[in-house]
């Protein structure tokens, strides 16, 4: 068992649950293969060496139907529990997911590979349902099984008793043994294939360059030989791997057919009845069939774990958000020592924090991300004065986007401190500071639903009228007048889609209805043509109004409404004149 | 808004059902098996083989064990004892031998469906697939075509070995007691016919009933995902946790009836093989008494009905994987089965080696019910001319710029290069006459030298060089500590949105073309790069005509001409 399978049972509660339902039914099943053995031997040698009829057997007849019935039965029920297991886990794992994403650690993930994250967390349970109806009811009954099989036959049958009990030992030596190399061969078995999956799937996506550049034939030849290379290299090493399946395989009906010639020579001797050979024959298969199925179930659960593995270390990521006012995850126990304030400032009874009449003070801030060692901010210091509107400029990589996430409350400062009035932020709740708050991002996100229901994101009981004027305020107007369905026209997954432009005014209308006393704009023309940028400007001047904002930008028109410049560099705000450096770069 | 992701995701949830169109699919697919049938029928037989083998150790042994206990000469056992032991070595030999054959038939057939798959989708790319979602048809049109190298191996290779095994088991069982059969069969066939064609069934009815739920919590998922921070600013995010729960619930009630449901299946299947075990006691314990059936039989009998059901249980899994690879035939078929709209004429004219690359009177539109996106466009690109066209997005520029390198053609209207049109040309002199940088240019993942060349395979060093200079990059590259050697990663993640633009615009200036159309070549780029690239292009390209497709109105003082496109007309600027 790799350390994942261990997370999986120890620490979802589904998990334990799942791993005890299997163990009990894989003692039963244990249990019922012995009855299912000694049953069929005893019909049989009733039949051949008694000369028993028909109506004289119909009791263990009617017994082994019983057992056989309640063999199936149990089989069934590995499979149903297995697979309920596999999405109670994955429902478990997600909803721990989403409260680490939106609660702990809310940070903009931009640019991470999401998607991947997303497939994991939702095609996962399919590739789960592998491990927990296939591998974990293999490797219970490897265990019971054989245990079963040999408590029952060493009374019946010392000598077949001990070769059985002898190959066991022999057959899991020869398992690691070669199973570690195996292992190795095919994880570069498993590595080729999905090399050559991605370069085809690289390929794909590229035809129209290729086509572009009248490579799509030459392309089609090189699918081949890349394909005829990695085939017969895969096959070099698949000739060894499939070797430790060959001494498995091996080792079973070799031992099935000495156990098989010993029982006849005892027998021959009269040493034994056939009732306890034919018993300790039948169970032969009974003992090496599990064995030799955890070996092939083995690669059919590795998806499953690496999709859990996948979400595990999400989870595994330390929360970004910490101080007494974050719900009572885990992680806010171990509370780095920098941010501990002293007792006598909690238990302070809290001031009113309102950015639109006091300063939004950063406070030597400095952040790092928790896996990372490089300080994103380095001493920042910053005063948001209410009212005005404060840019922020500096090449990418600066530290901008990290100033917007802690004026925000997505993340708290590593060291430092940032204050509304008397007030430091981390004594808030977040949800406390953040509605005052708004945000348009890069790339505003559109959710499934409406307009008026994505314009009422940050106020979800606004009624029709205000959700129309903060449409209209944000420029909305003409693409309301061009839908049917006006504020009520789906958008988001499967729905209409929009144009960054449109998008964008969709997040200003949500900062206008919210009526924010602080508003954050993260370079939100960046990805807009000229004509969008001009009217999404305008309308972010309206908004500015009364407000205190600030306003991340490459755009010098955006920067030329700012009451203020601040330039960054390498996480620290530079003294330079930074009105004479834009007018420098435009 | 990157639902990209997402609804890829949910539709590749919803399946087509498996009606006649897909089996015609799947059998189109099987073509590709032909070349390699003989390996096939190795595995094939090799796998009978194990399973003969298998079940023959099983009823060699009852019978020695039964004939030992009468207790004849141990000689008379001997021969019994080495066919066992043969038995046994040839079942796992032959078992190798299956796991060898098969894994490279799988491997050769993968690689014959790529590329036969490849050279159908390839005249289709961009024209006749378009759209926004094209990303996610190519994603799954590979995923469907790694789905298909199981068919012949794991879908219809085990109900030939099934068939295969049901027919020796009639032998033997016909040999040792005629009696026994008619049951033992029709366990067999229930286990091999209707349990599996039941599997398949609720398989795909449990898709179908869980796709719903599935797109439901799909779509809450990738949201979260990607819109946490956002959720969190709204005050949103206890409020989303509960509704991800719900939808959860939802699915997971759906899956606990089609857990039960599979289940079901499962002990329907044991059953059937305990109840052959049965039926041939049945038959067997009264043959015994009259005679009709050696004692020293009846356990060899027994052993026969248990092993026969090896070869069969690999079925409702074949099953399930069969009515998959149907699918998955079916969406190729939907996606690569059609004529494209762009041809090769069947005489294809000379390129004239001058002259000027010309739209006239271009009109354009996405369908038929839909408005003009070109509506009489003219433009004339000559030799060592740069022209900027600006538009805001979404008003057919790079429609124009596909229009240019033909991959699709206009409605009315004529393109054409040194007075012969465009569609009497061979698309490869087209492409090599009138080269274009896309807006999102591929980089393939290999080394940036080869990223490059790919435009031009004989291309000096010098020529790269002056293509990386041209491009702005040179810098860039020198100080990589692999040079050139240094790999973009998978679609260019490695390099950043600016150095892709420009490997990708560095391609595009090495190609030998006479024509040079750039989409957006500055997207990606600040303010003093952008114009630092777009003077480098427009000083460097000598007597090539240069076409600069952009939305921002950067170093417009450089080109020759500024068009602008609006409303599906030029108008100069």
């Amino acid at each position: 068992m790799t350390r994942t399978d261990r997370r999986l049972l120890r620490e979802t509660r589904a998990g334990r649950t799942q791993l005890l339902l299997t163990a009990g039914l894989g003692l039963a099943t244990a249990a019922i293969v012995v009855a299912q053995a000694a049953l069929l031997a005893r019909l049989i040698t009733g039949a051949a060496v008694h000369h028993q009829t028909l109506a004289r057997l119909s009791g263990p007849l009617a017994a082994l139907a019983c057992v056989i019935a309640v063999r199936a039965l149990l089989g069934g029920a590995f499979e149903v529990s297995g697979r309920i297991g596999a999405t109670r886990v994955m429902s478990e794992l997600r909803g721990r997911l989403a409260e680490h994403l939106l609660i702990r650690s809310p940070v903009p993930r931009e640019g991470e590979r999401t998607g991947e994250l997303a497939a994991a967390v939702v095609q996962g349970v399919d590739s789960l349902e592998a491990y927990f109806a296939g591998y974990l009811p293999q490797l219970v009954l490897a265990a019971a099984v054989p245990l079963a099989v040999l408590i029952w036959v060493v009374p019946l049958d010392p000598v077949a008793g001990g070769v059985l009990a002898l190959s066991i030992p022999i057959l899991i030596v020869f398992m690691i043994l070669i199973g570690k190399g195996a292992q190795a061969q095919a994880r570069s078995r498993w590595r080729a294939l999905a090399l050559l999956s991605g370069h085809f799937l690289d390929v794909v996506r590229g035809l129209q360059t290729l086509r572009a550049h009248r490579r799509e034939a030459a392309q089609a030849d090189t699918i081949k030989q890349i394909g005829d290379r990695y085939r017969a290299e895969t096959m070099g090493t698949l000739r060894i791997a499939f070797l430790s399946a060959l001494v498995l395989e091996l080792c079973a009906m070799i031992g099935t057919a000495f156990v098989a010639a010993t029982i006849g020579i005892q027998l021959d001797g009269g040493h034994l009845t056939l009732l306890a050979g034919l018993t300790v024959l039948l169970l032969c298969p009974e003992l090496y069939g599990p064995l030799r199925a955890v070996g092939q179930q083995f690669h059919a659960s590795a998806d499953g774990l690496a999709a859990a593995e996948r979400i595990l270390s999400v989870l595994d990521e330390p929360a970004t958000l910490s101080g007494p006012a974050t719900l009572g995850g885990p992680a806010t126990l171990d509370e780095p020592a920098t941010l501990a304030m002293p007792a006598s400032q909690r238990s302070r009874p809290r001031q009113p924090a309102d950015p639109a009449t006091a300063a939004l003070r950063f406070e030597a801030v400095s952040f790092s991300y928790p896996d990372r060692e490089e300080l994103v901010l380095d001493g920042f210091g910053l005063v948001l004065k209410p009212g005005c509107v404060t840019a922020l400029i500096g090449r990418s990589g600066a530290g901008k986007s990290t100033v917007a996430a802690l004026a925000l409350r997505l993340i708290d400062p590593t060291a430092g401190r940032i204050t509304c009035g008397a007030v430091d932020l981390r004594e808030l709740h977040p949800d406390e500071w953040r509605r005052q708050v708004a945000w348009i991002p890069q790339r505003a996100r559109l959710f499934a639903g409406t307009i008026a229901e994505n314009i009422a994101l940050g106020a979800p009981n606004a009624g029709r009228g205000a959700i129309l004027a903060a449409a209209s305020e944000a420029g909305l107007g003409e693409l309301l007048a061009e839908l049917r369905d006006g504020l009520d026209t789906p958008v988001g997954d499967g729905g209409r889609r929009l144009s960054a432009g449109q998008a964008q005014r969709i997040a200003l209308g949500r900062a206008f209805l919210r009526d924010a006393r602080l508003v954050v704009l993260d370079e939100p023309t960046a990805h807009l043509d000229a004509e969008s940028a001009a009217a999404v400007g305008g309308a972010i001047e309206r908004l500015a109004v009364g407000r205190t904002t600030l306003l991340i930008a490459h755009d010098t028109k955006l920067v030329a409404h700012a009451d203020r410049i601040v330039e960054m560099e390498d996480g620290r705000a530079v003294a330079r004149d930074p009105r004479r450096a834009m007018a420098a770069a435009a | 808004m990157r639902s990209g992701t997402s609804s890829g995701m949910t539709s590749g949830d919803l399946a087509p059902s498996a009606g006649p169109a897909a089996w015609r699919s799947l059998l189109r697919a099987a073509h590709a098996g032909r070349a390699e049938s003989r390996r096939l029928l190795l595995s094939v037989l090799l796998g009978w083989g194990a399973v003969l083998a298998g079940g023959g150790l099983l009823i060699a042994s009852g019978y020695l064990i039964s004939r030992a206990a009468q207790r004849p000469e141990i000689l008379a056992l001997s021969v019994v004892i080495v066919l066992v032991r043969g038995l046994a070595i040839a079942r796992a030999v032959s078992r190798y031998g299956e796991r060898l054959a098969s894994h490279d038939a799988a491997l050769r057939l993968l690689g014959r469906l790529r590329a036969t798959f490849y050279r159908r989708l390839a005249p289709l790319v961009p024209g006749d697939l378009g759209g926004p979602r094209s990303g996610d048809l190519l994603s799954r049109f590979v995923g469907d075509v790694d789905v298909l190298q199981d068919l012949y191996l794991r879908a219809l290779a085990p109900p030939v070995v099934a068939a295969l095994t049901i027919a020796a088991t009639t032998i033997a069982a016909w040999l040792l007691l005629p009696a026994a059969v008619p049951a033992l069969i029709a366990c067999m066939l229930v286990a091999a016919v209707a349990v599996p064609a039941l599997a398949a069934s609720l398989a795909a009815s449990s898709g179908r009933r869980q796709a719903h739920a599935r797109a439901a919590l799909t779509t809450e998922i990738v949201e979260t995902i990607d819109g946490a921070a956002e959720l969190a600013v709204a005050g949103r995010g206890d409020e989303r946790v509960a509704r991800l729960h719900a939808a959860d619930g939802d699915l997971a009630s759906l899956a606990r009836r089609d857990a039960l449901a599979a289940g079901t299946a499962t002990t329907l299947g044991s059953l059937c093989a305990g109840l052959a075990v049965i039926t041939v006691l049945l038959a067997g314990i009264p043959a015994v008494d009259s005679g009709a059936l050696a004692g020293v039989l009846l356990a060899a009998l027994a052993f026969l009905a248990l092993a026969a059901f090896e070869g069969v249980s690999p079925l409702p899994a074949a099953a399930r994987r069969l009515r998959a690879c149907a699918e998955a035939a079916y969406r190729l078929d939907a996606l690569v089965d059609r004529e494209p709209t762009v041809r090769d004429p069947a005489v294809a004219l000379q390129l004239p080696c001058a002259g000027d690359l010309v739209l006239e009177d271009v009109h354009l539109r996405y369908g038929p019910d839909q408005p003009w996106v070109l509506d009489g466009i003219d433009l004339r690109l000559a030799p060592g001319r740069r022209i900027a066209l600006l538009g805001p997005s979404g008003s057919g520029k790079s429609t124009i710029a596909h229009l240019l390198v033909r991959f699709r053609d206009p409605d009315a209207g004529r393109v054409s290069i040194g007075g012969a049109g465009v569609a009497e040309l061979a698309q490869d002199d087209v492409r090599r006459a009138v080269v274009l940088a896309e807006q999102d240019a591929h980089l393939f993942n290999t080394s940036i030298r080869e990223n490059i060349m790919l435009a031009r395979r004989d291309a000096s060093e010098q020529d790269l060089w002056r293509a990386l200079e041209a491009a702005g990059i040179a810098h860039w590259a020198r100080a990589l500590p692999d040079g050139l050697e240094t790999l973009v990663g998978e679609d260019g993640g490695l390099v950043s949105g600016g150095q892709r633009q420009r490997i990708a615009l560095a391609r595009a200036l090495l190609a030998d073309a006479r024509f040079l159309v750039l989409d957006e070549p500055t997207a990606h780029l600040d303010e003093v790069t952008a114009q630092q690239v777009i003077h480098d292009i427009l000083t460097r390209t000598g007597d090539r005509g240069v076409l600069v497709i952009t939305h921002s109105d950067i170093a417009l003082d450089q080109y020759d001409e500024v068009l602008e496109l609006r409303a599906g007309r030029i108008t100069r600027r």
